[in-house]
């Protein structure tokens, strides 16, 4: 094996490479089926972010929970959803991960861990407290992580929830992925404190910001602060500052933004690029397993939308199951 | 045995027995030790008004004091619920959902919809509902309606000490979010309680009196003043079937529309606000299903639309009452 | 001749009564009534039944309404022998005063109204009644307790001492049932009398109490100076055994009500009050589970499992069997095989006759004690 500058194994970043190209192949598709009108609903995307969500979920196991976002569907991939699954559920067809009935927004397998994207902004934080006050319960060494924007890092909610964690000291770690828009209103304007460094010690625990652009910053950083909890040491908040490439939701106009900024994220501060430039540039990996696993990667994501496309609706006799497990 | 156990001692003996039985089982909420913390004695309080005194001494960390933060606790109770605990969660007064609704209706009741069927929430939120303890506007109300209206969840009302701890226990054991109400104006009425773990079925109407000209339902402190009410009207010849509807989602209609076929003659009663009340759902389904059996109009009894009002003078006739109460039978009887 | 007069008053049916519903006059004021009459019905939390009048006379004045809901003890109405004026009854009525029915003062008169033996199966609940020389053991059947002797301990206790028990896995606090066959019961029946110190006893079964009893005094003759097997199991090989089925299965009042019709020839017996009852039991962690097993014990594959009436032939103590003529859980024509026994069939009644037909059964099984004592 090719000496090399990570502390990770090549197998590992070849699997980290290709989490982020499926997560990246995936909301490519599906910016493209949206404008197509294939797909219903809101649909908010991840691309550009790919980095903080692989990074973190290497140091999860599957009994590990994660309470993600609307923008969940890098988290989903990374924590294991199946792909084809989720693609079925964007699309609202019997075979998706929810049977159709969630959509986008609440793509959940709590079978991997995945306790769903969330539509409501900041709901995430007080489940991922209770799924870590369950993994404390079972003294496991288990943790949960609470996925939140830099716009409901402003909710109630989730501040609660860094106060209730630190006092009844969770596995939890608070991963604040600031992309610099709450929907369209900038973050340093929305946002009253100048560091998330700040807001955690405010609520009594360690804050890290780190480059979330940079997926070994996130891996070192997620790594420490998920290795504390686990050990008992209560919980983090772990800031990662990133880029998304799309707007809000797809259909968003963004004009917000600022002329030729989507441009200059693309071309300098694209995660996969820089990833990618540093594991062939160190001579860890040859760019050429990396180009198989491009391949790999859009295979997957067409077959995903072929099995989607091709699979039936729900019917009317699934409109009313499922709402309890018993009722009368 | 079967002792005479009150309505608080009842719930604090199913949660302390549940507890006993499934180590899955938490408890918390704010104060419900009460003294976490502080320099004073541990279990200083048991909850504001004593319901769960004793437990943490016998179950230890797993009855969490939480703070002041109904979103947070509410919402990780749910957390910890589709992650393997059994938690009971106390928000105190029901009036402070309003602060936590998202976690009830959005996360806890929509979860196995949303998520294809795949996710349990097996949760008790345990709250105070109910006017007549001079505590105004703001921890009196009775917002049964506004939970049975949202799909997801089940909503459970208790009448007196019996019914309170096997529908508690009942409630725990249930693998679907539950809303579990106590009236704070009942925490004292007793009955006969029997030692052991015992269940109620969810959607089984308690019928509390049988009459055969009219029929009375409601549920919570309302049930007792509908049998005072019953018994006014037998001495004038009307007999009333009494039904204490006991759960409110799921609801056993089938138990009333049984009776209102016999009587013919509905009257509801509700200590909610009229609107879109538990009332008004009942009447409306009677209506429906089955107007030709009715010989008279249907009337509901209930509150007046307006917040519960502080000074005893108005919140005594805010509360139905026996009068009101057989005064509508009357009308309904004299048709 | 200075008149008498008598008053009648709420009854105390079982111990744990406290008070009850007039339910409806049978007689009206000027009937004349003899000792026996059925004078009113009562509904109480446990079951509705008529009162029998205890006393003779002249019925003068209906004091409870219908519908009235009064303790204990509450005067009802007032029976007169003799010259007695409307003035007289209106003091008597005016002044009767209800005498109190404090839970304290009866456990300190009376004893507590339920006492605990420790047995090998666990803690049972039992009630002793009465001070008489001869013991009576009262065992309820299945699915039953102590209080299916409700209109019978306090007759009986009137010459006897009355014990009755709930076997393992019934009552409000059951316990496991070891060994859910005859025998095995009837081995707990007999630890029971060791732990409450019941010598000998005259064994009073019912249903599958009678197969018990049976058992019992067949294999501990030294224990057993009579037995009564009241529409008992063990004479033959039927039973209803949908009605065990349904008891067993049905979770709701709407589900058990018509499977407790089945006990009674008046199936209007069944209330809402003893069906509740019903449910609370079977409402008990644990219940549900304990009977299934039972019933595959005693009952498996739709027949009685212990069916040995030739025992009674062999039995030292004398024996009575009495049934109901309409007994819908174990046919009256098992009584043909109980050779050597007295057997009497009480017409009108079903399976529940020790409460359909509480006199008749009361006055059968003091007669056949007072024979056997001697």
């Amino acid at each position: 094996m090719t000496d090399q500058p990570f502390s990770i194994d090549r197998d590992t970043l070849l699997d980290a490479y290709r989490t982020m190209k499926t997560i990246r192949e995936f909301e490519e598709r599906l910016h493209v089926d949206v404008a197509r009108g294939d797909i219903p609903g809101f649909v908010h995307l991840y691309a550009g972010e790919e980095a903080a969500a692989t990074a973190i979920m290497l140091h999860l196991g599957e009994s590990d929970r994660i309470a993600s976002t609307h923008r969940g569907h890098g988290h989903c991939i990374a924590k294991g959803v199946d792909v084809k699954e989720m693609m079925g559920e964007i699309r609202g067809k019997a075979s998706g991960a929810c049977k159709g009935k969630g959509g986008s927004m609440h793509i959940a397998d709590l079978s991997k861990g995945m306790m769903g994207a969330n539509g409501i902004l900041g709901a995430g934080a007080p489940l991922a407290c209770g799924a870590a006050l369950a993994a404390k319960r079972r003294g496991d060494g288990g943790v949960a992580i609470s996925f939140v924007g830099d716009g409901a890092s402003n909710q109630g909610m989730f501040l609660e929830s860094l106060n209730l964690a630190a006092v009844w000291n969770l596995p939890v770690i608070f991963v604040v992925e600031n992309n610099g828009y709450a929907e369209s209103t900038a973050m340093e304007w929305a946002v009253a404190c100048d560091s998330y460094v700040d807001r955690a010690s405010g609520f009594g625990m360690p804050g890290v910001t780190v480059d979330g652009t940079d997926f070994f910053a996130v891996y070192e950083a997620a790594g420490e602060v998920i290795r504390r909890a686990r050990e008992g040491g209560g919980p983090s908040l772990l800031e990662c500052k990133m880029y998304r490439f799309y707007g809000h939701f797809e259909g968003d106009a963004q004009t917000y933004r600022a002329e030729g900024e989507v441009e200059n994220l693309r071309e300098n501060h694209d995660c996969i690029k820089i990833f990618r430039a540093a594991v062939t540039g160190a001579g860890a990996v040859d760019p050429a397993d990396l180009n198989a696993i491009d391949a790999e990667a859009l295979a997957l994501i067409n077959e995903a939308v072929a099995h989607a496309a091709a699979a039936p609706m729900p019917g009317p006799e699934d409109l009313e199951t499922d709402v309890y497990i018993s009722y009368a | 045995m079967a002792r005479n156990l009150s309505m608080n001692e009842a719930v604090n003996e199913a949660l302390d027995q549940e507890m006993a039985r499934d180590p899955a089982v938490i408890v918390m909420g704010e104060d419900i030790s009460g003294g976490t913390g502080a320099p004073g004695e541990d279990d200083a309080w048991g909850g504001p008004l004593g319901v769960t005194k004793g437990l943490s001494v016998k179950h230890g960390d797993r009855v969490m004091d939480t703070p002041l933060s109904e979103s947070a606790f509410i919402g990780a109770a749910i957390g910890a619920a589709c992650s393997g605990l059994r938690p009971v969660a106390e928000l105190m007064f029901v009036d402070f959902m309003g602060v936590c609704f998202d976690e009830i209706f959005n996360q806890a009741a929509k979860f196995r919809y949303m998520f294809g069927g795949k996710a349990e929430t097996p949760v008790v939120i345990r709250c105070m509902a109910g006017a007549g303890f001079r505590a105004a506007a703001q921890h009196s109300q009775m917002l049964t309606p506004i939970f049975t209206h949202i799909p997801g969840l089940k909503v459970v009302f208790p009448s007196n000490a019996y019914d309170a701890k096997g529908l508690l226990i009942q409630s725990i054991r249930d693998n679907d979010p539950v809303i579990f109400f106590e009236h704070k104006n009942l925490y004292d009425t007793k009955t006969d309680v029997p030692e052991g773990l015992y269940t109620i079925p969810f959607a089984e109407a308690n019928v509390v009196r049988e009459g055969g000209d009219a029929t009375i339902v409601t549920y919570g402190q309302t049930v007792q003043r509908s049998l005072d009410a019953a018994s006014t009207l037998a001495k004038e010849g009307i007999e009333c079937d009494v039904i204490d509807l006991r759960t409110l989602s799921p609801i056993d209609m089938d138990t009333v529309l049984e009776s209102v076929e016999e009587t013919g003659r509905l009257v509801c009663v509700d200590e909610a606000n009229p609107r879109c009340s538990i009332a008004a759902d009942v009447s409306a389904t009677v209506t429906q299903e089955i107007f030709g059996s009715l010989k008279a109009g249907v009337r509901m009894v209930t509150a007046p639309h307006t917040p519960v009002p502080f000074s005893p003078a108005l919140e005594d006739i805010y509360i139905p009452g026996a009068d009101r109460i057989a005064s509508a039978v009357r009308q309904t009887v004299a048709n | 001749m200075p008149g008498t007069i008598t008053p009648i008053v709420m009854p105390k049916w079982g111990l744990s009564m406290k008070e009850g519903t007039v339910t409806r006059w049978i007689v009206q004021e000027g009937d004349e009534i003899a000792v026996g009459n059925e004078i009113v019905e009562i509904e109480t939390e446990k079951i509705a039944s008529a009162l029998e009048a205890t006393d003779s006379g002249l019925l003068r004045r209906l004091v409870a309404e219908e519908g009235d809901l009064l303790p204990v003890k509450a005067l009802l109405g007032v029976l007169v022998e003799g010259e007695v004026s409307d003035d007289e009854i209106d003091a008597f009525v005016e002044g009767f005063v209800v005498p109190e029915d404090d839970d304290e003062d009866d456990e300190e008169e009376l004893g507590p109204a339920y006492l605990y033996a420790e047995t090998a199966a666990g803690r049972l609940r039992y009630t002793s009644q009465g001070e008489g020389a001869e013991t009576v053991l009262l065992v309820h059947g299945f699915g039953g307790d102590l209080d299916n002797w409700l209109f019978n301990i306090d007759a009986l206790a009137a010459e006897s001492t009355v014990v009755a028990l709930d076997l393992p896995g019934h009552g409000p606090s059951p316990t496991p049932i070891p060994d859910p066959s005859v025998p095995g019961l009837a081995n707990a029946v007999l630890e029971f009398m060791d732990a409450a110190d019941v010598g000998a006893a005259h064994l009073v079964g019912h249903s599958l109490g009678g197969a018990i009893a049976l058992a019992l005094a067949a294999s501990a003759p030294g224990r057993v100076r009579s037995v009564t097997l009241v529409c008992p199991a063990g004479l033959g090989p039927d039973i209803n055994r949908d009605y065990i089925d349904g008891f067993v299965s049905s979770a709701s009042r709407r589900q058990l009500k018509p499977v407790l019709e089945n006990l009674f020839a008046d199936a209007g017996l069944v209330n809402r009050s003893l069906v509740d009852g019903v449910l609370r039991y079977k409402r008990l962690d644990g219940v549900t589970e304990s009977l299934t097993a039972l019933a595959d014990g005693v009952f498996p594959g739709g027949a009685q499992s212990w069916v040995e009436p030739g025992l009674i032939a062999g039995l030292e103590a004398p024996a009575l069997v009495i049934f109901g003529a309409e007994d819908r859980i174990v046919p009256a024509s098992h009584a043909d095989a109980a050779s050597g026994a007295t057997v009497e069939i009480v017409d009108g009644a079903g399976h529940m006759v020790q409460m359909e037909a509480a006199p008749r059964v009361n006055s059968l099984i003091s007669a056949h004690i007072a024979r056997a004592a001697g």
